[in-house]
């Protein structure tokens, strides 16, 4: 029977569209595994060496509204169907286990998107798994201060309030004060409010109050040496400085030379997946050979 | 062997783990100068960039204060009581640190992702932070309440110093309620798009600007009700300590105090139950 056009733009005759969900409805990650329900342990330790961070069959998922669409029909449907839709869930860390022993630098290798940054979050307790857990001697701190500040106050003002944040008290700031002056080598513009700051001035800043800190257990991104070629290497220096004087390193970097200077231990990430663990000459090989 | 009793037997304690609610009240205890010096560098941060600075602390809630006297002056007529102008001053004034504190207190958390995102420490700083502020920037305020007080005709007295305990109470309470908002804001973002409304409708049934037993004795039920209500009660223990002769039932300091310690105990206990979800990244 031939259809006419009139019945092809009835919407009578047709049953109302409705797009299938294109991504995955998997709210799993709300039944959170407890660390506590995990029975067996899957870590191999050595028991002849202090063990600092366990880092236990990690998984973390994120819960990521997929379109900017949501608001209408699907906003409203959100808010009564429990499952919802339009939502995607990345699993971004596909159980991940190592143990870091005491006086370790590790480096983290990884294609962009490969987890990195994500396992790092995991490890200072920032993002939390959806099973597995990590444990630590103390809380491991990542290197930076930038948030505690507040652009409209002084250098010198914000030295204060970013070295507060970081756990000192107020005479430790005080002794620290003129160090991290002059290391930022700020001294002429510390009175001036923080948003006249260049961008390398403000960055500068920011790396001398943060560095001022001794860590036991110590997280560095790659991009923390800033500002112009003479304070990188100075900044640089301050980094190995701290890296020496800190117990246990992770080392997040693009770079594959100084991941070979400083580390002793090498872990490659693909997709979430841990690839290879092990010392950083074989694991590097390994991972250029896959890039190719 | 767990991994966990594992973990135990080398001294490694789980990362992020919720601390109990004393150690977690003793870590913020140790935070308290970073609250401090948080709190005051926002309050001047605030009006910085603005040409009259922090005198707009006090030009806004006086000009709020002017607003709803002339308005609500005019619509109560004859039934609005003496003093009205002082009467309207402390409610609008005090008021201000409740809605800041609510306000605030919601988007402590929300608002500082970055913060809570990089550097660990009991999240309860923040909306303590928060309040801290509002309190600060309630001092002036309160200072200027006084002067208006006097030039409206109040003579000064020895009761205008219970306005120090009181404000201790009722900071108390402000802080409970910004810690229920702060958290109920990390589960439900648009909390923050209904807030104003809550606040304006409590506005209109606090007694800020009218004298309940007023306008509401043909309902004597309701007045029972604002008996217990914890905002109204406040402002009437304020009038009465400030004012020429106004006259509160002292009950109102039970009622406020239970208020106080109900709403701290539960927003506290709230609050700690999510210290783990806090600065989760989605």
């Amino acid at each position: 029977m031939p259809i006419s056009f009139d019945d092809l733009i009835n919407p009578g005759l047709h049953p109302e569209y409705e797009p299938a969900p294109i991504f995955s409805d998997d709210t799993s990650f709300i039944d959170v595994v407890k660390p506590e329900d995990i029975k067996s342990s899957t870590l191999t330790i050595d028991e002849t060496r202090q063990p600092v961070v366990m880092v236990d069959n990690l998984h973390v998922k994120y819960q990521v509204f997929s379109s900017g669409k949501a608001v209408g029909t699907a906003g409203a449907r959100r808010l009564l169907q429990p499952k919802m839709r339009g939502v995607r869930t990345v699993h971004a860390l596909k159980g991940v286990s190592f143990v870091a022993y005491e006086n370790e630098s590790i480096g983290i290798i990884g294609s962009n998107g490969s987890g990195k940054s994500t396992l790092l979050r995991a490890i200072t307790g920032l993002t939390p798994p959806a099973s597995g857990a990590v444990y630590a001697r103390s809380r491991p701190s990542l290197l930076g201060v930038g948030a505690a500040l507040i652009p409209d106050l002084s250098g010198d003002k914000n030295i204060t309030l970013g070295g507060l944040a970081l756990g000192y008290n107020r005479q430790e700031v005080e002794t620290m004060r003129d160090e991290i002056t002059k290391f930022a080598e700020l001294e002429e513009f510390i009175d001036l409010p923080m948003r006249t700051y260049s961008s390398g001035m403000a960055a500068r800043l920011k790396f001398a109050i943060a560095a001022s800190k001794q860590h036991d257990i110590l997280i560095v991104d790659e991009a923390l040496a800033v500002g112009d070629a003479k304070f990188r290497k100075r900044s640089e220096a301050k980094i190995r400085e701290i890296r020496e004087n800190a117990g246990t390193v992770f080392l997040v970097s693009h770079s594959m030379n100084s991941i070979k200077e400083t580390c002793n231990r090498c872990i490659w990430i693909e997709k979430g997946v841990q690839k290879m663990d092990g010392d950083p000459d074989t694991v590097i090989k390994a991972y250029q050979q896959h890039k190719k | 062997m767990t991994v966990a009793e594992e973990a135990d037997k080398f001294g490694l304690h789980r990362v992020g783990a919720r601390p109990t609610l004393a150690s977690y009240l003793k870590q913020t205890w140790e935070r308290r100068e970073f609250i401090y010096e948080l709190a005051k560098a926002r309050v001047q941060k605030q009006n910085q960039q603005n040409r009259l600075g922090m005198i707009w602390v006090v030009l806004k809630p006086t000009m709020n204060a002017i607003m709803y006297g002339v308005i609500f002056g005019v619509l109560q007529g004859d039934s609005k009581g003496p003093d009205f102008p002082v009467f309207v001053v402390i409610g609008v004034f005090l008021f201000e640190f409740f809605t800041s504190s609510m306000n605030g207190g919601a988007k402590s958390i929300t608002g500082n992702q970055a913060l809570v995102q990089s550097l660990s420490f009991p999240r309860l700083t923040l909306p303590v932070a928060q309040v801290t502020q509002n309190l600060l920037t309630l001092m002036p305020m309160v200072v200027v309440m006084f002067i208006y007080a006097m030039i409206l005709g109040t003579t000064p007295k020895w009761t205008w110093l219970v306005i120090i305990p009181l404000l201790m109470i009722f900071s108390v309470f402000n802080m409970g309620i910004a810690l229920i908002c702060a958290r109920i804001t990390v589960h439900i973002r648009d909390f923050t798009q209904i807030l104003p409304l809550i606040t304006r409708m409590l506005f209109y049934t606090s007694g800020v600007l009218f004298s309940v037993d007023r306008i509401l004795n043909h309902w004597p039920w309701l007045v029972r009700i604002f008996d217990f209500h914890p905002l109204y009660q406040t402002l009437q223990i304020a009038r009465a300590m400030i004012m020429n002769d106004a006259t509160y039932d002292p009950f109102a300091w039970i009622v406020v105090s239970v208020w106080a310690l109900l709403a701290l105990g539960f927003g506290l206990i709230y609050f700690w139950k999510a210290e783990e979800l806090y600065g989760r990244a989605n």
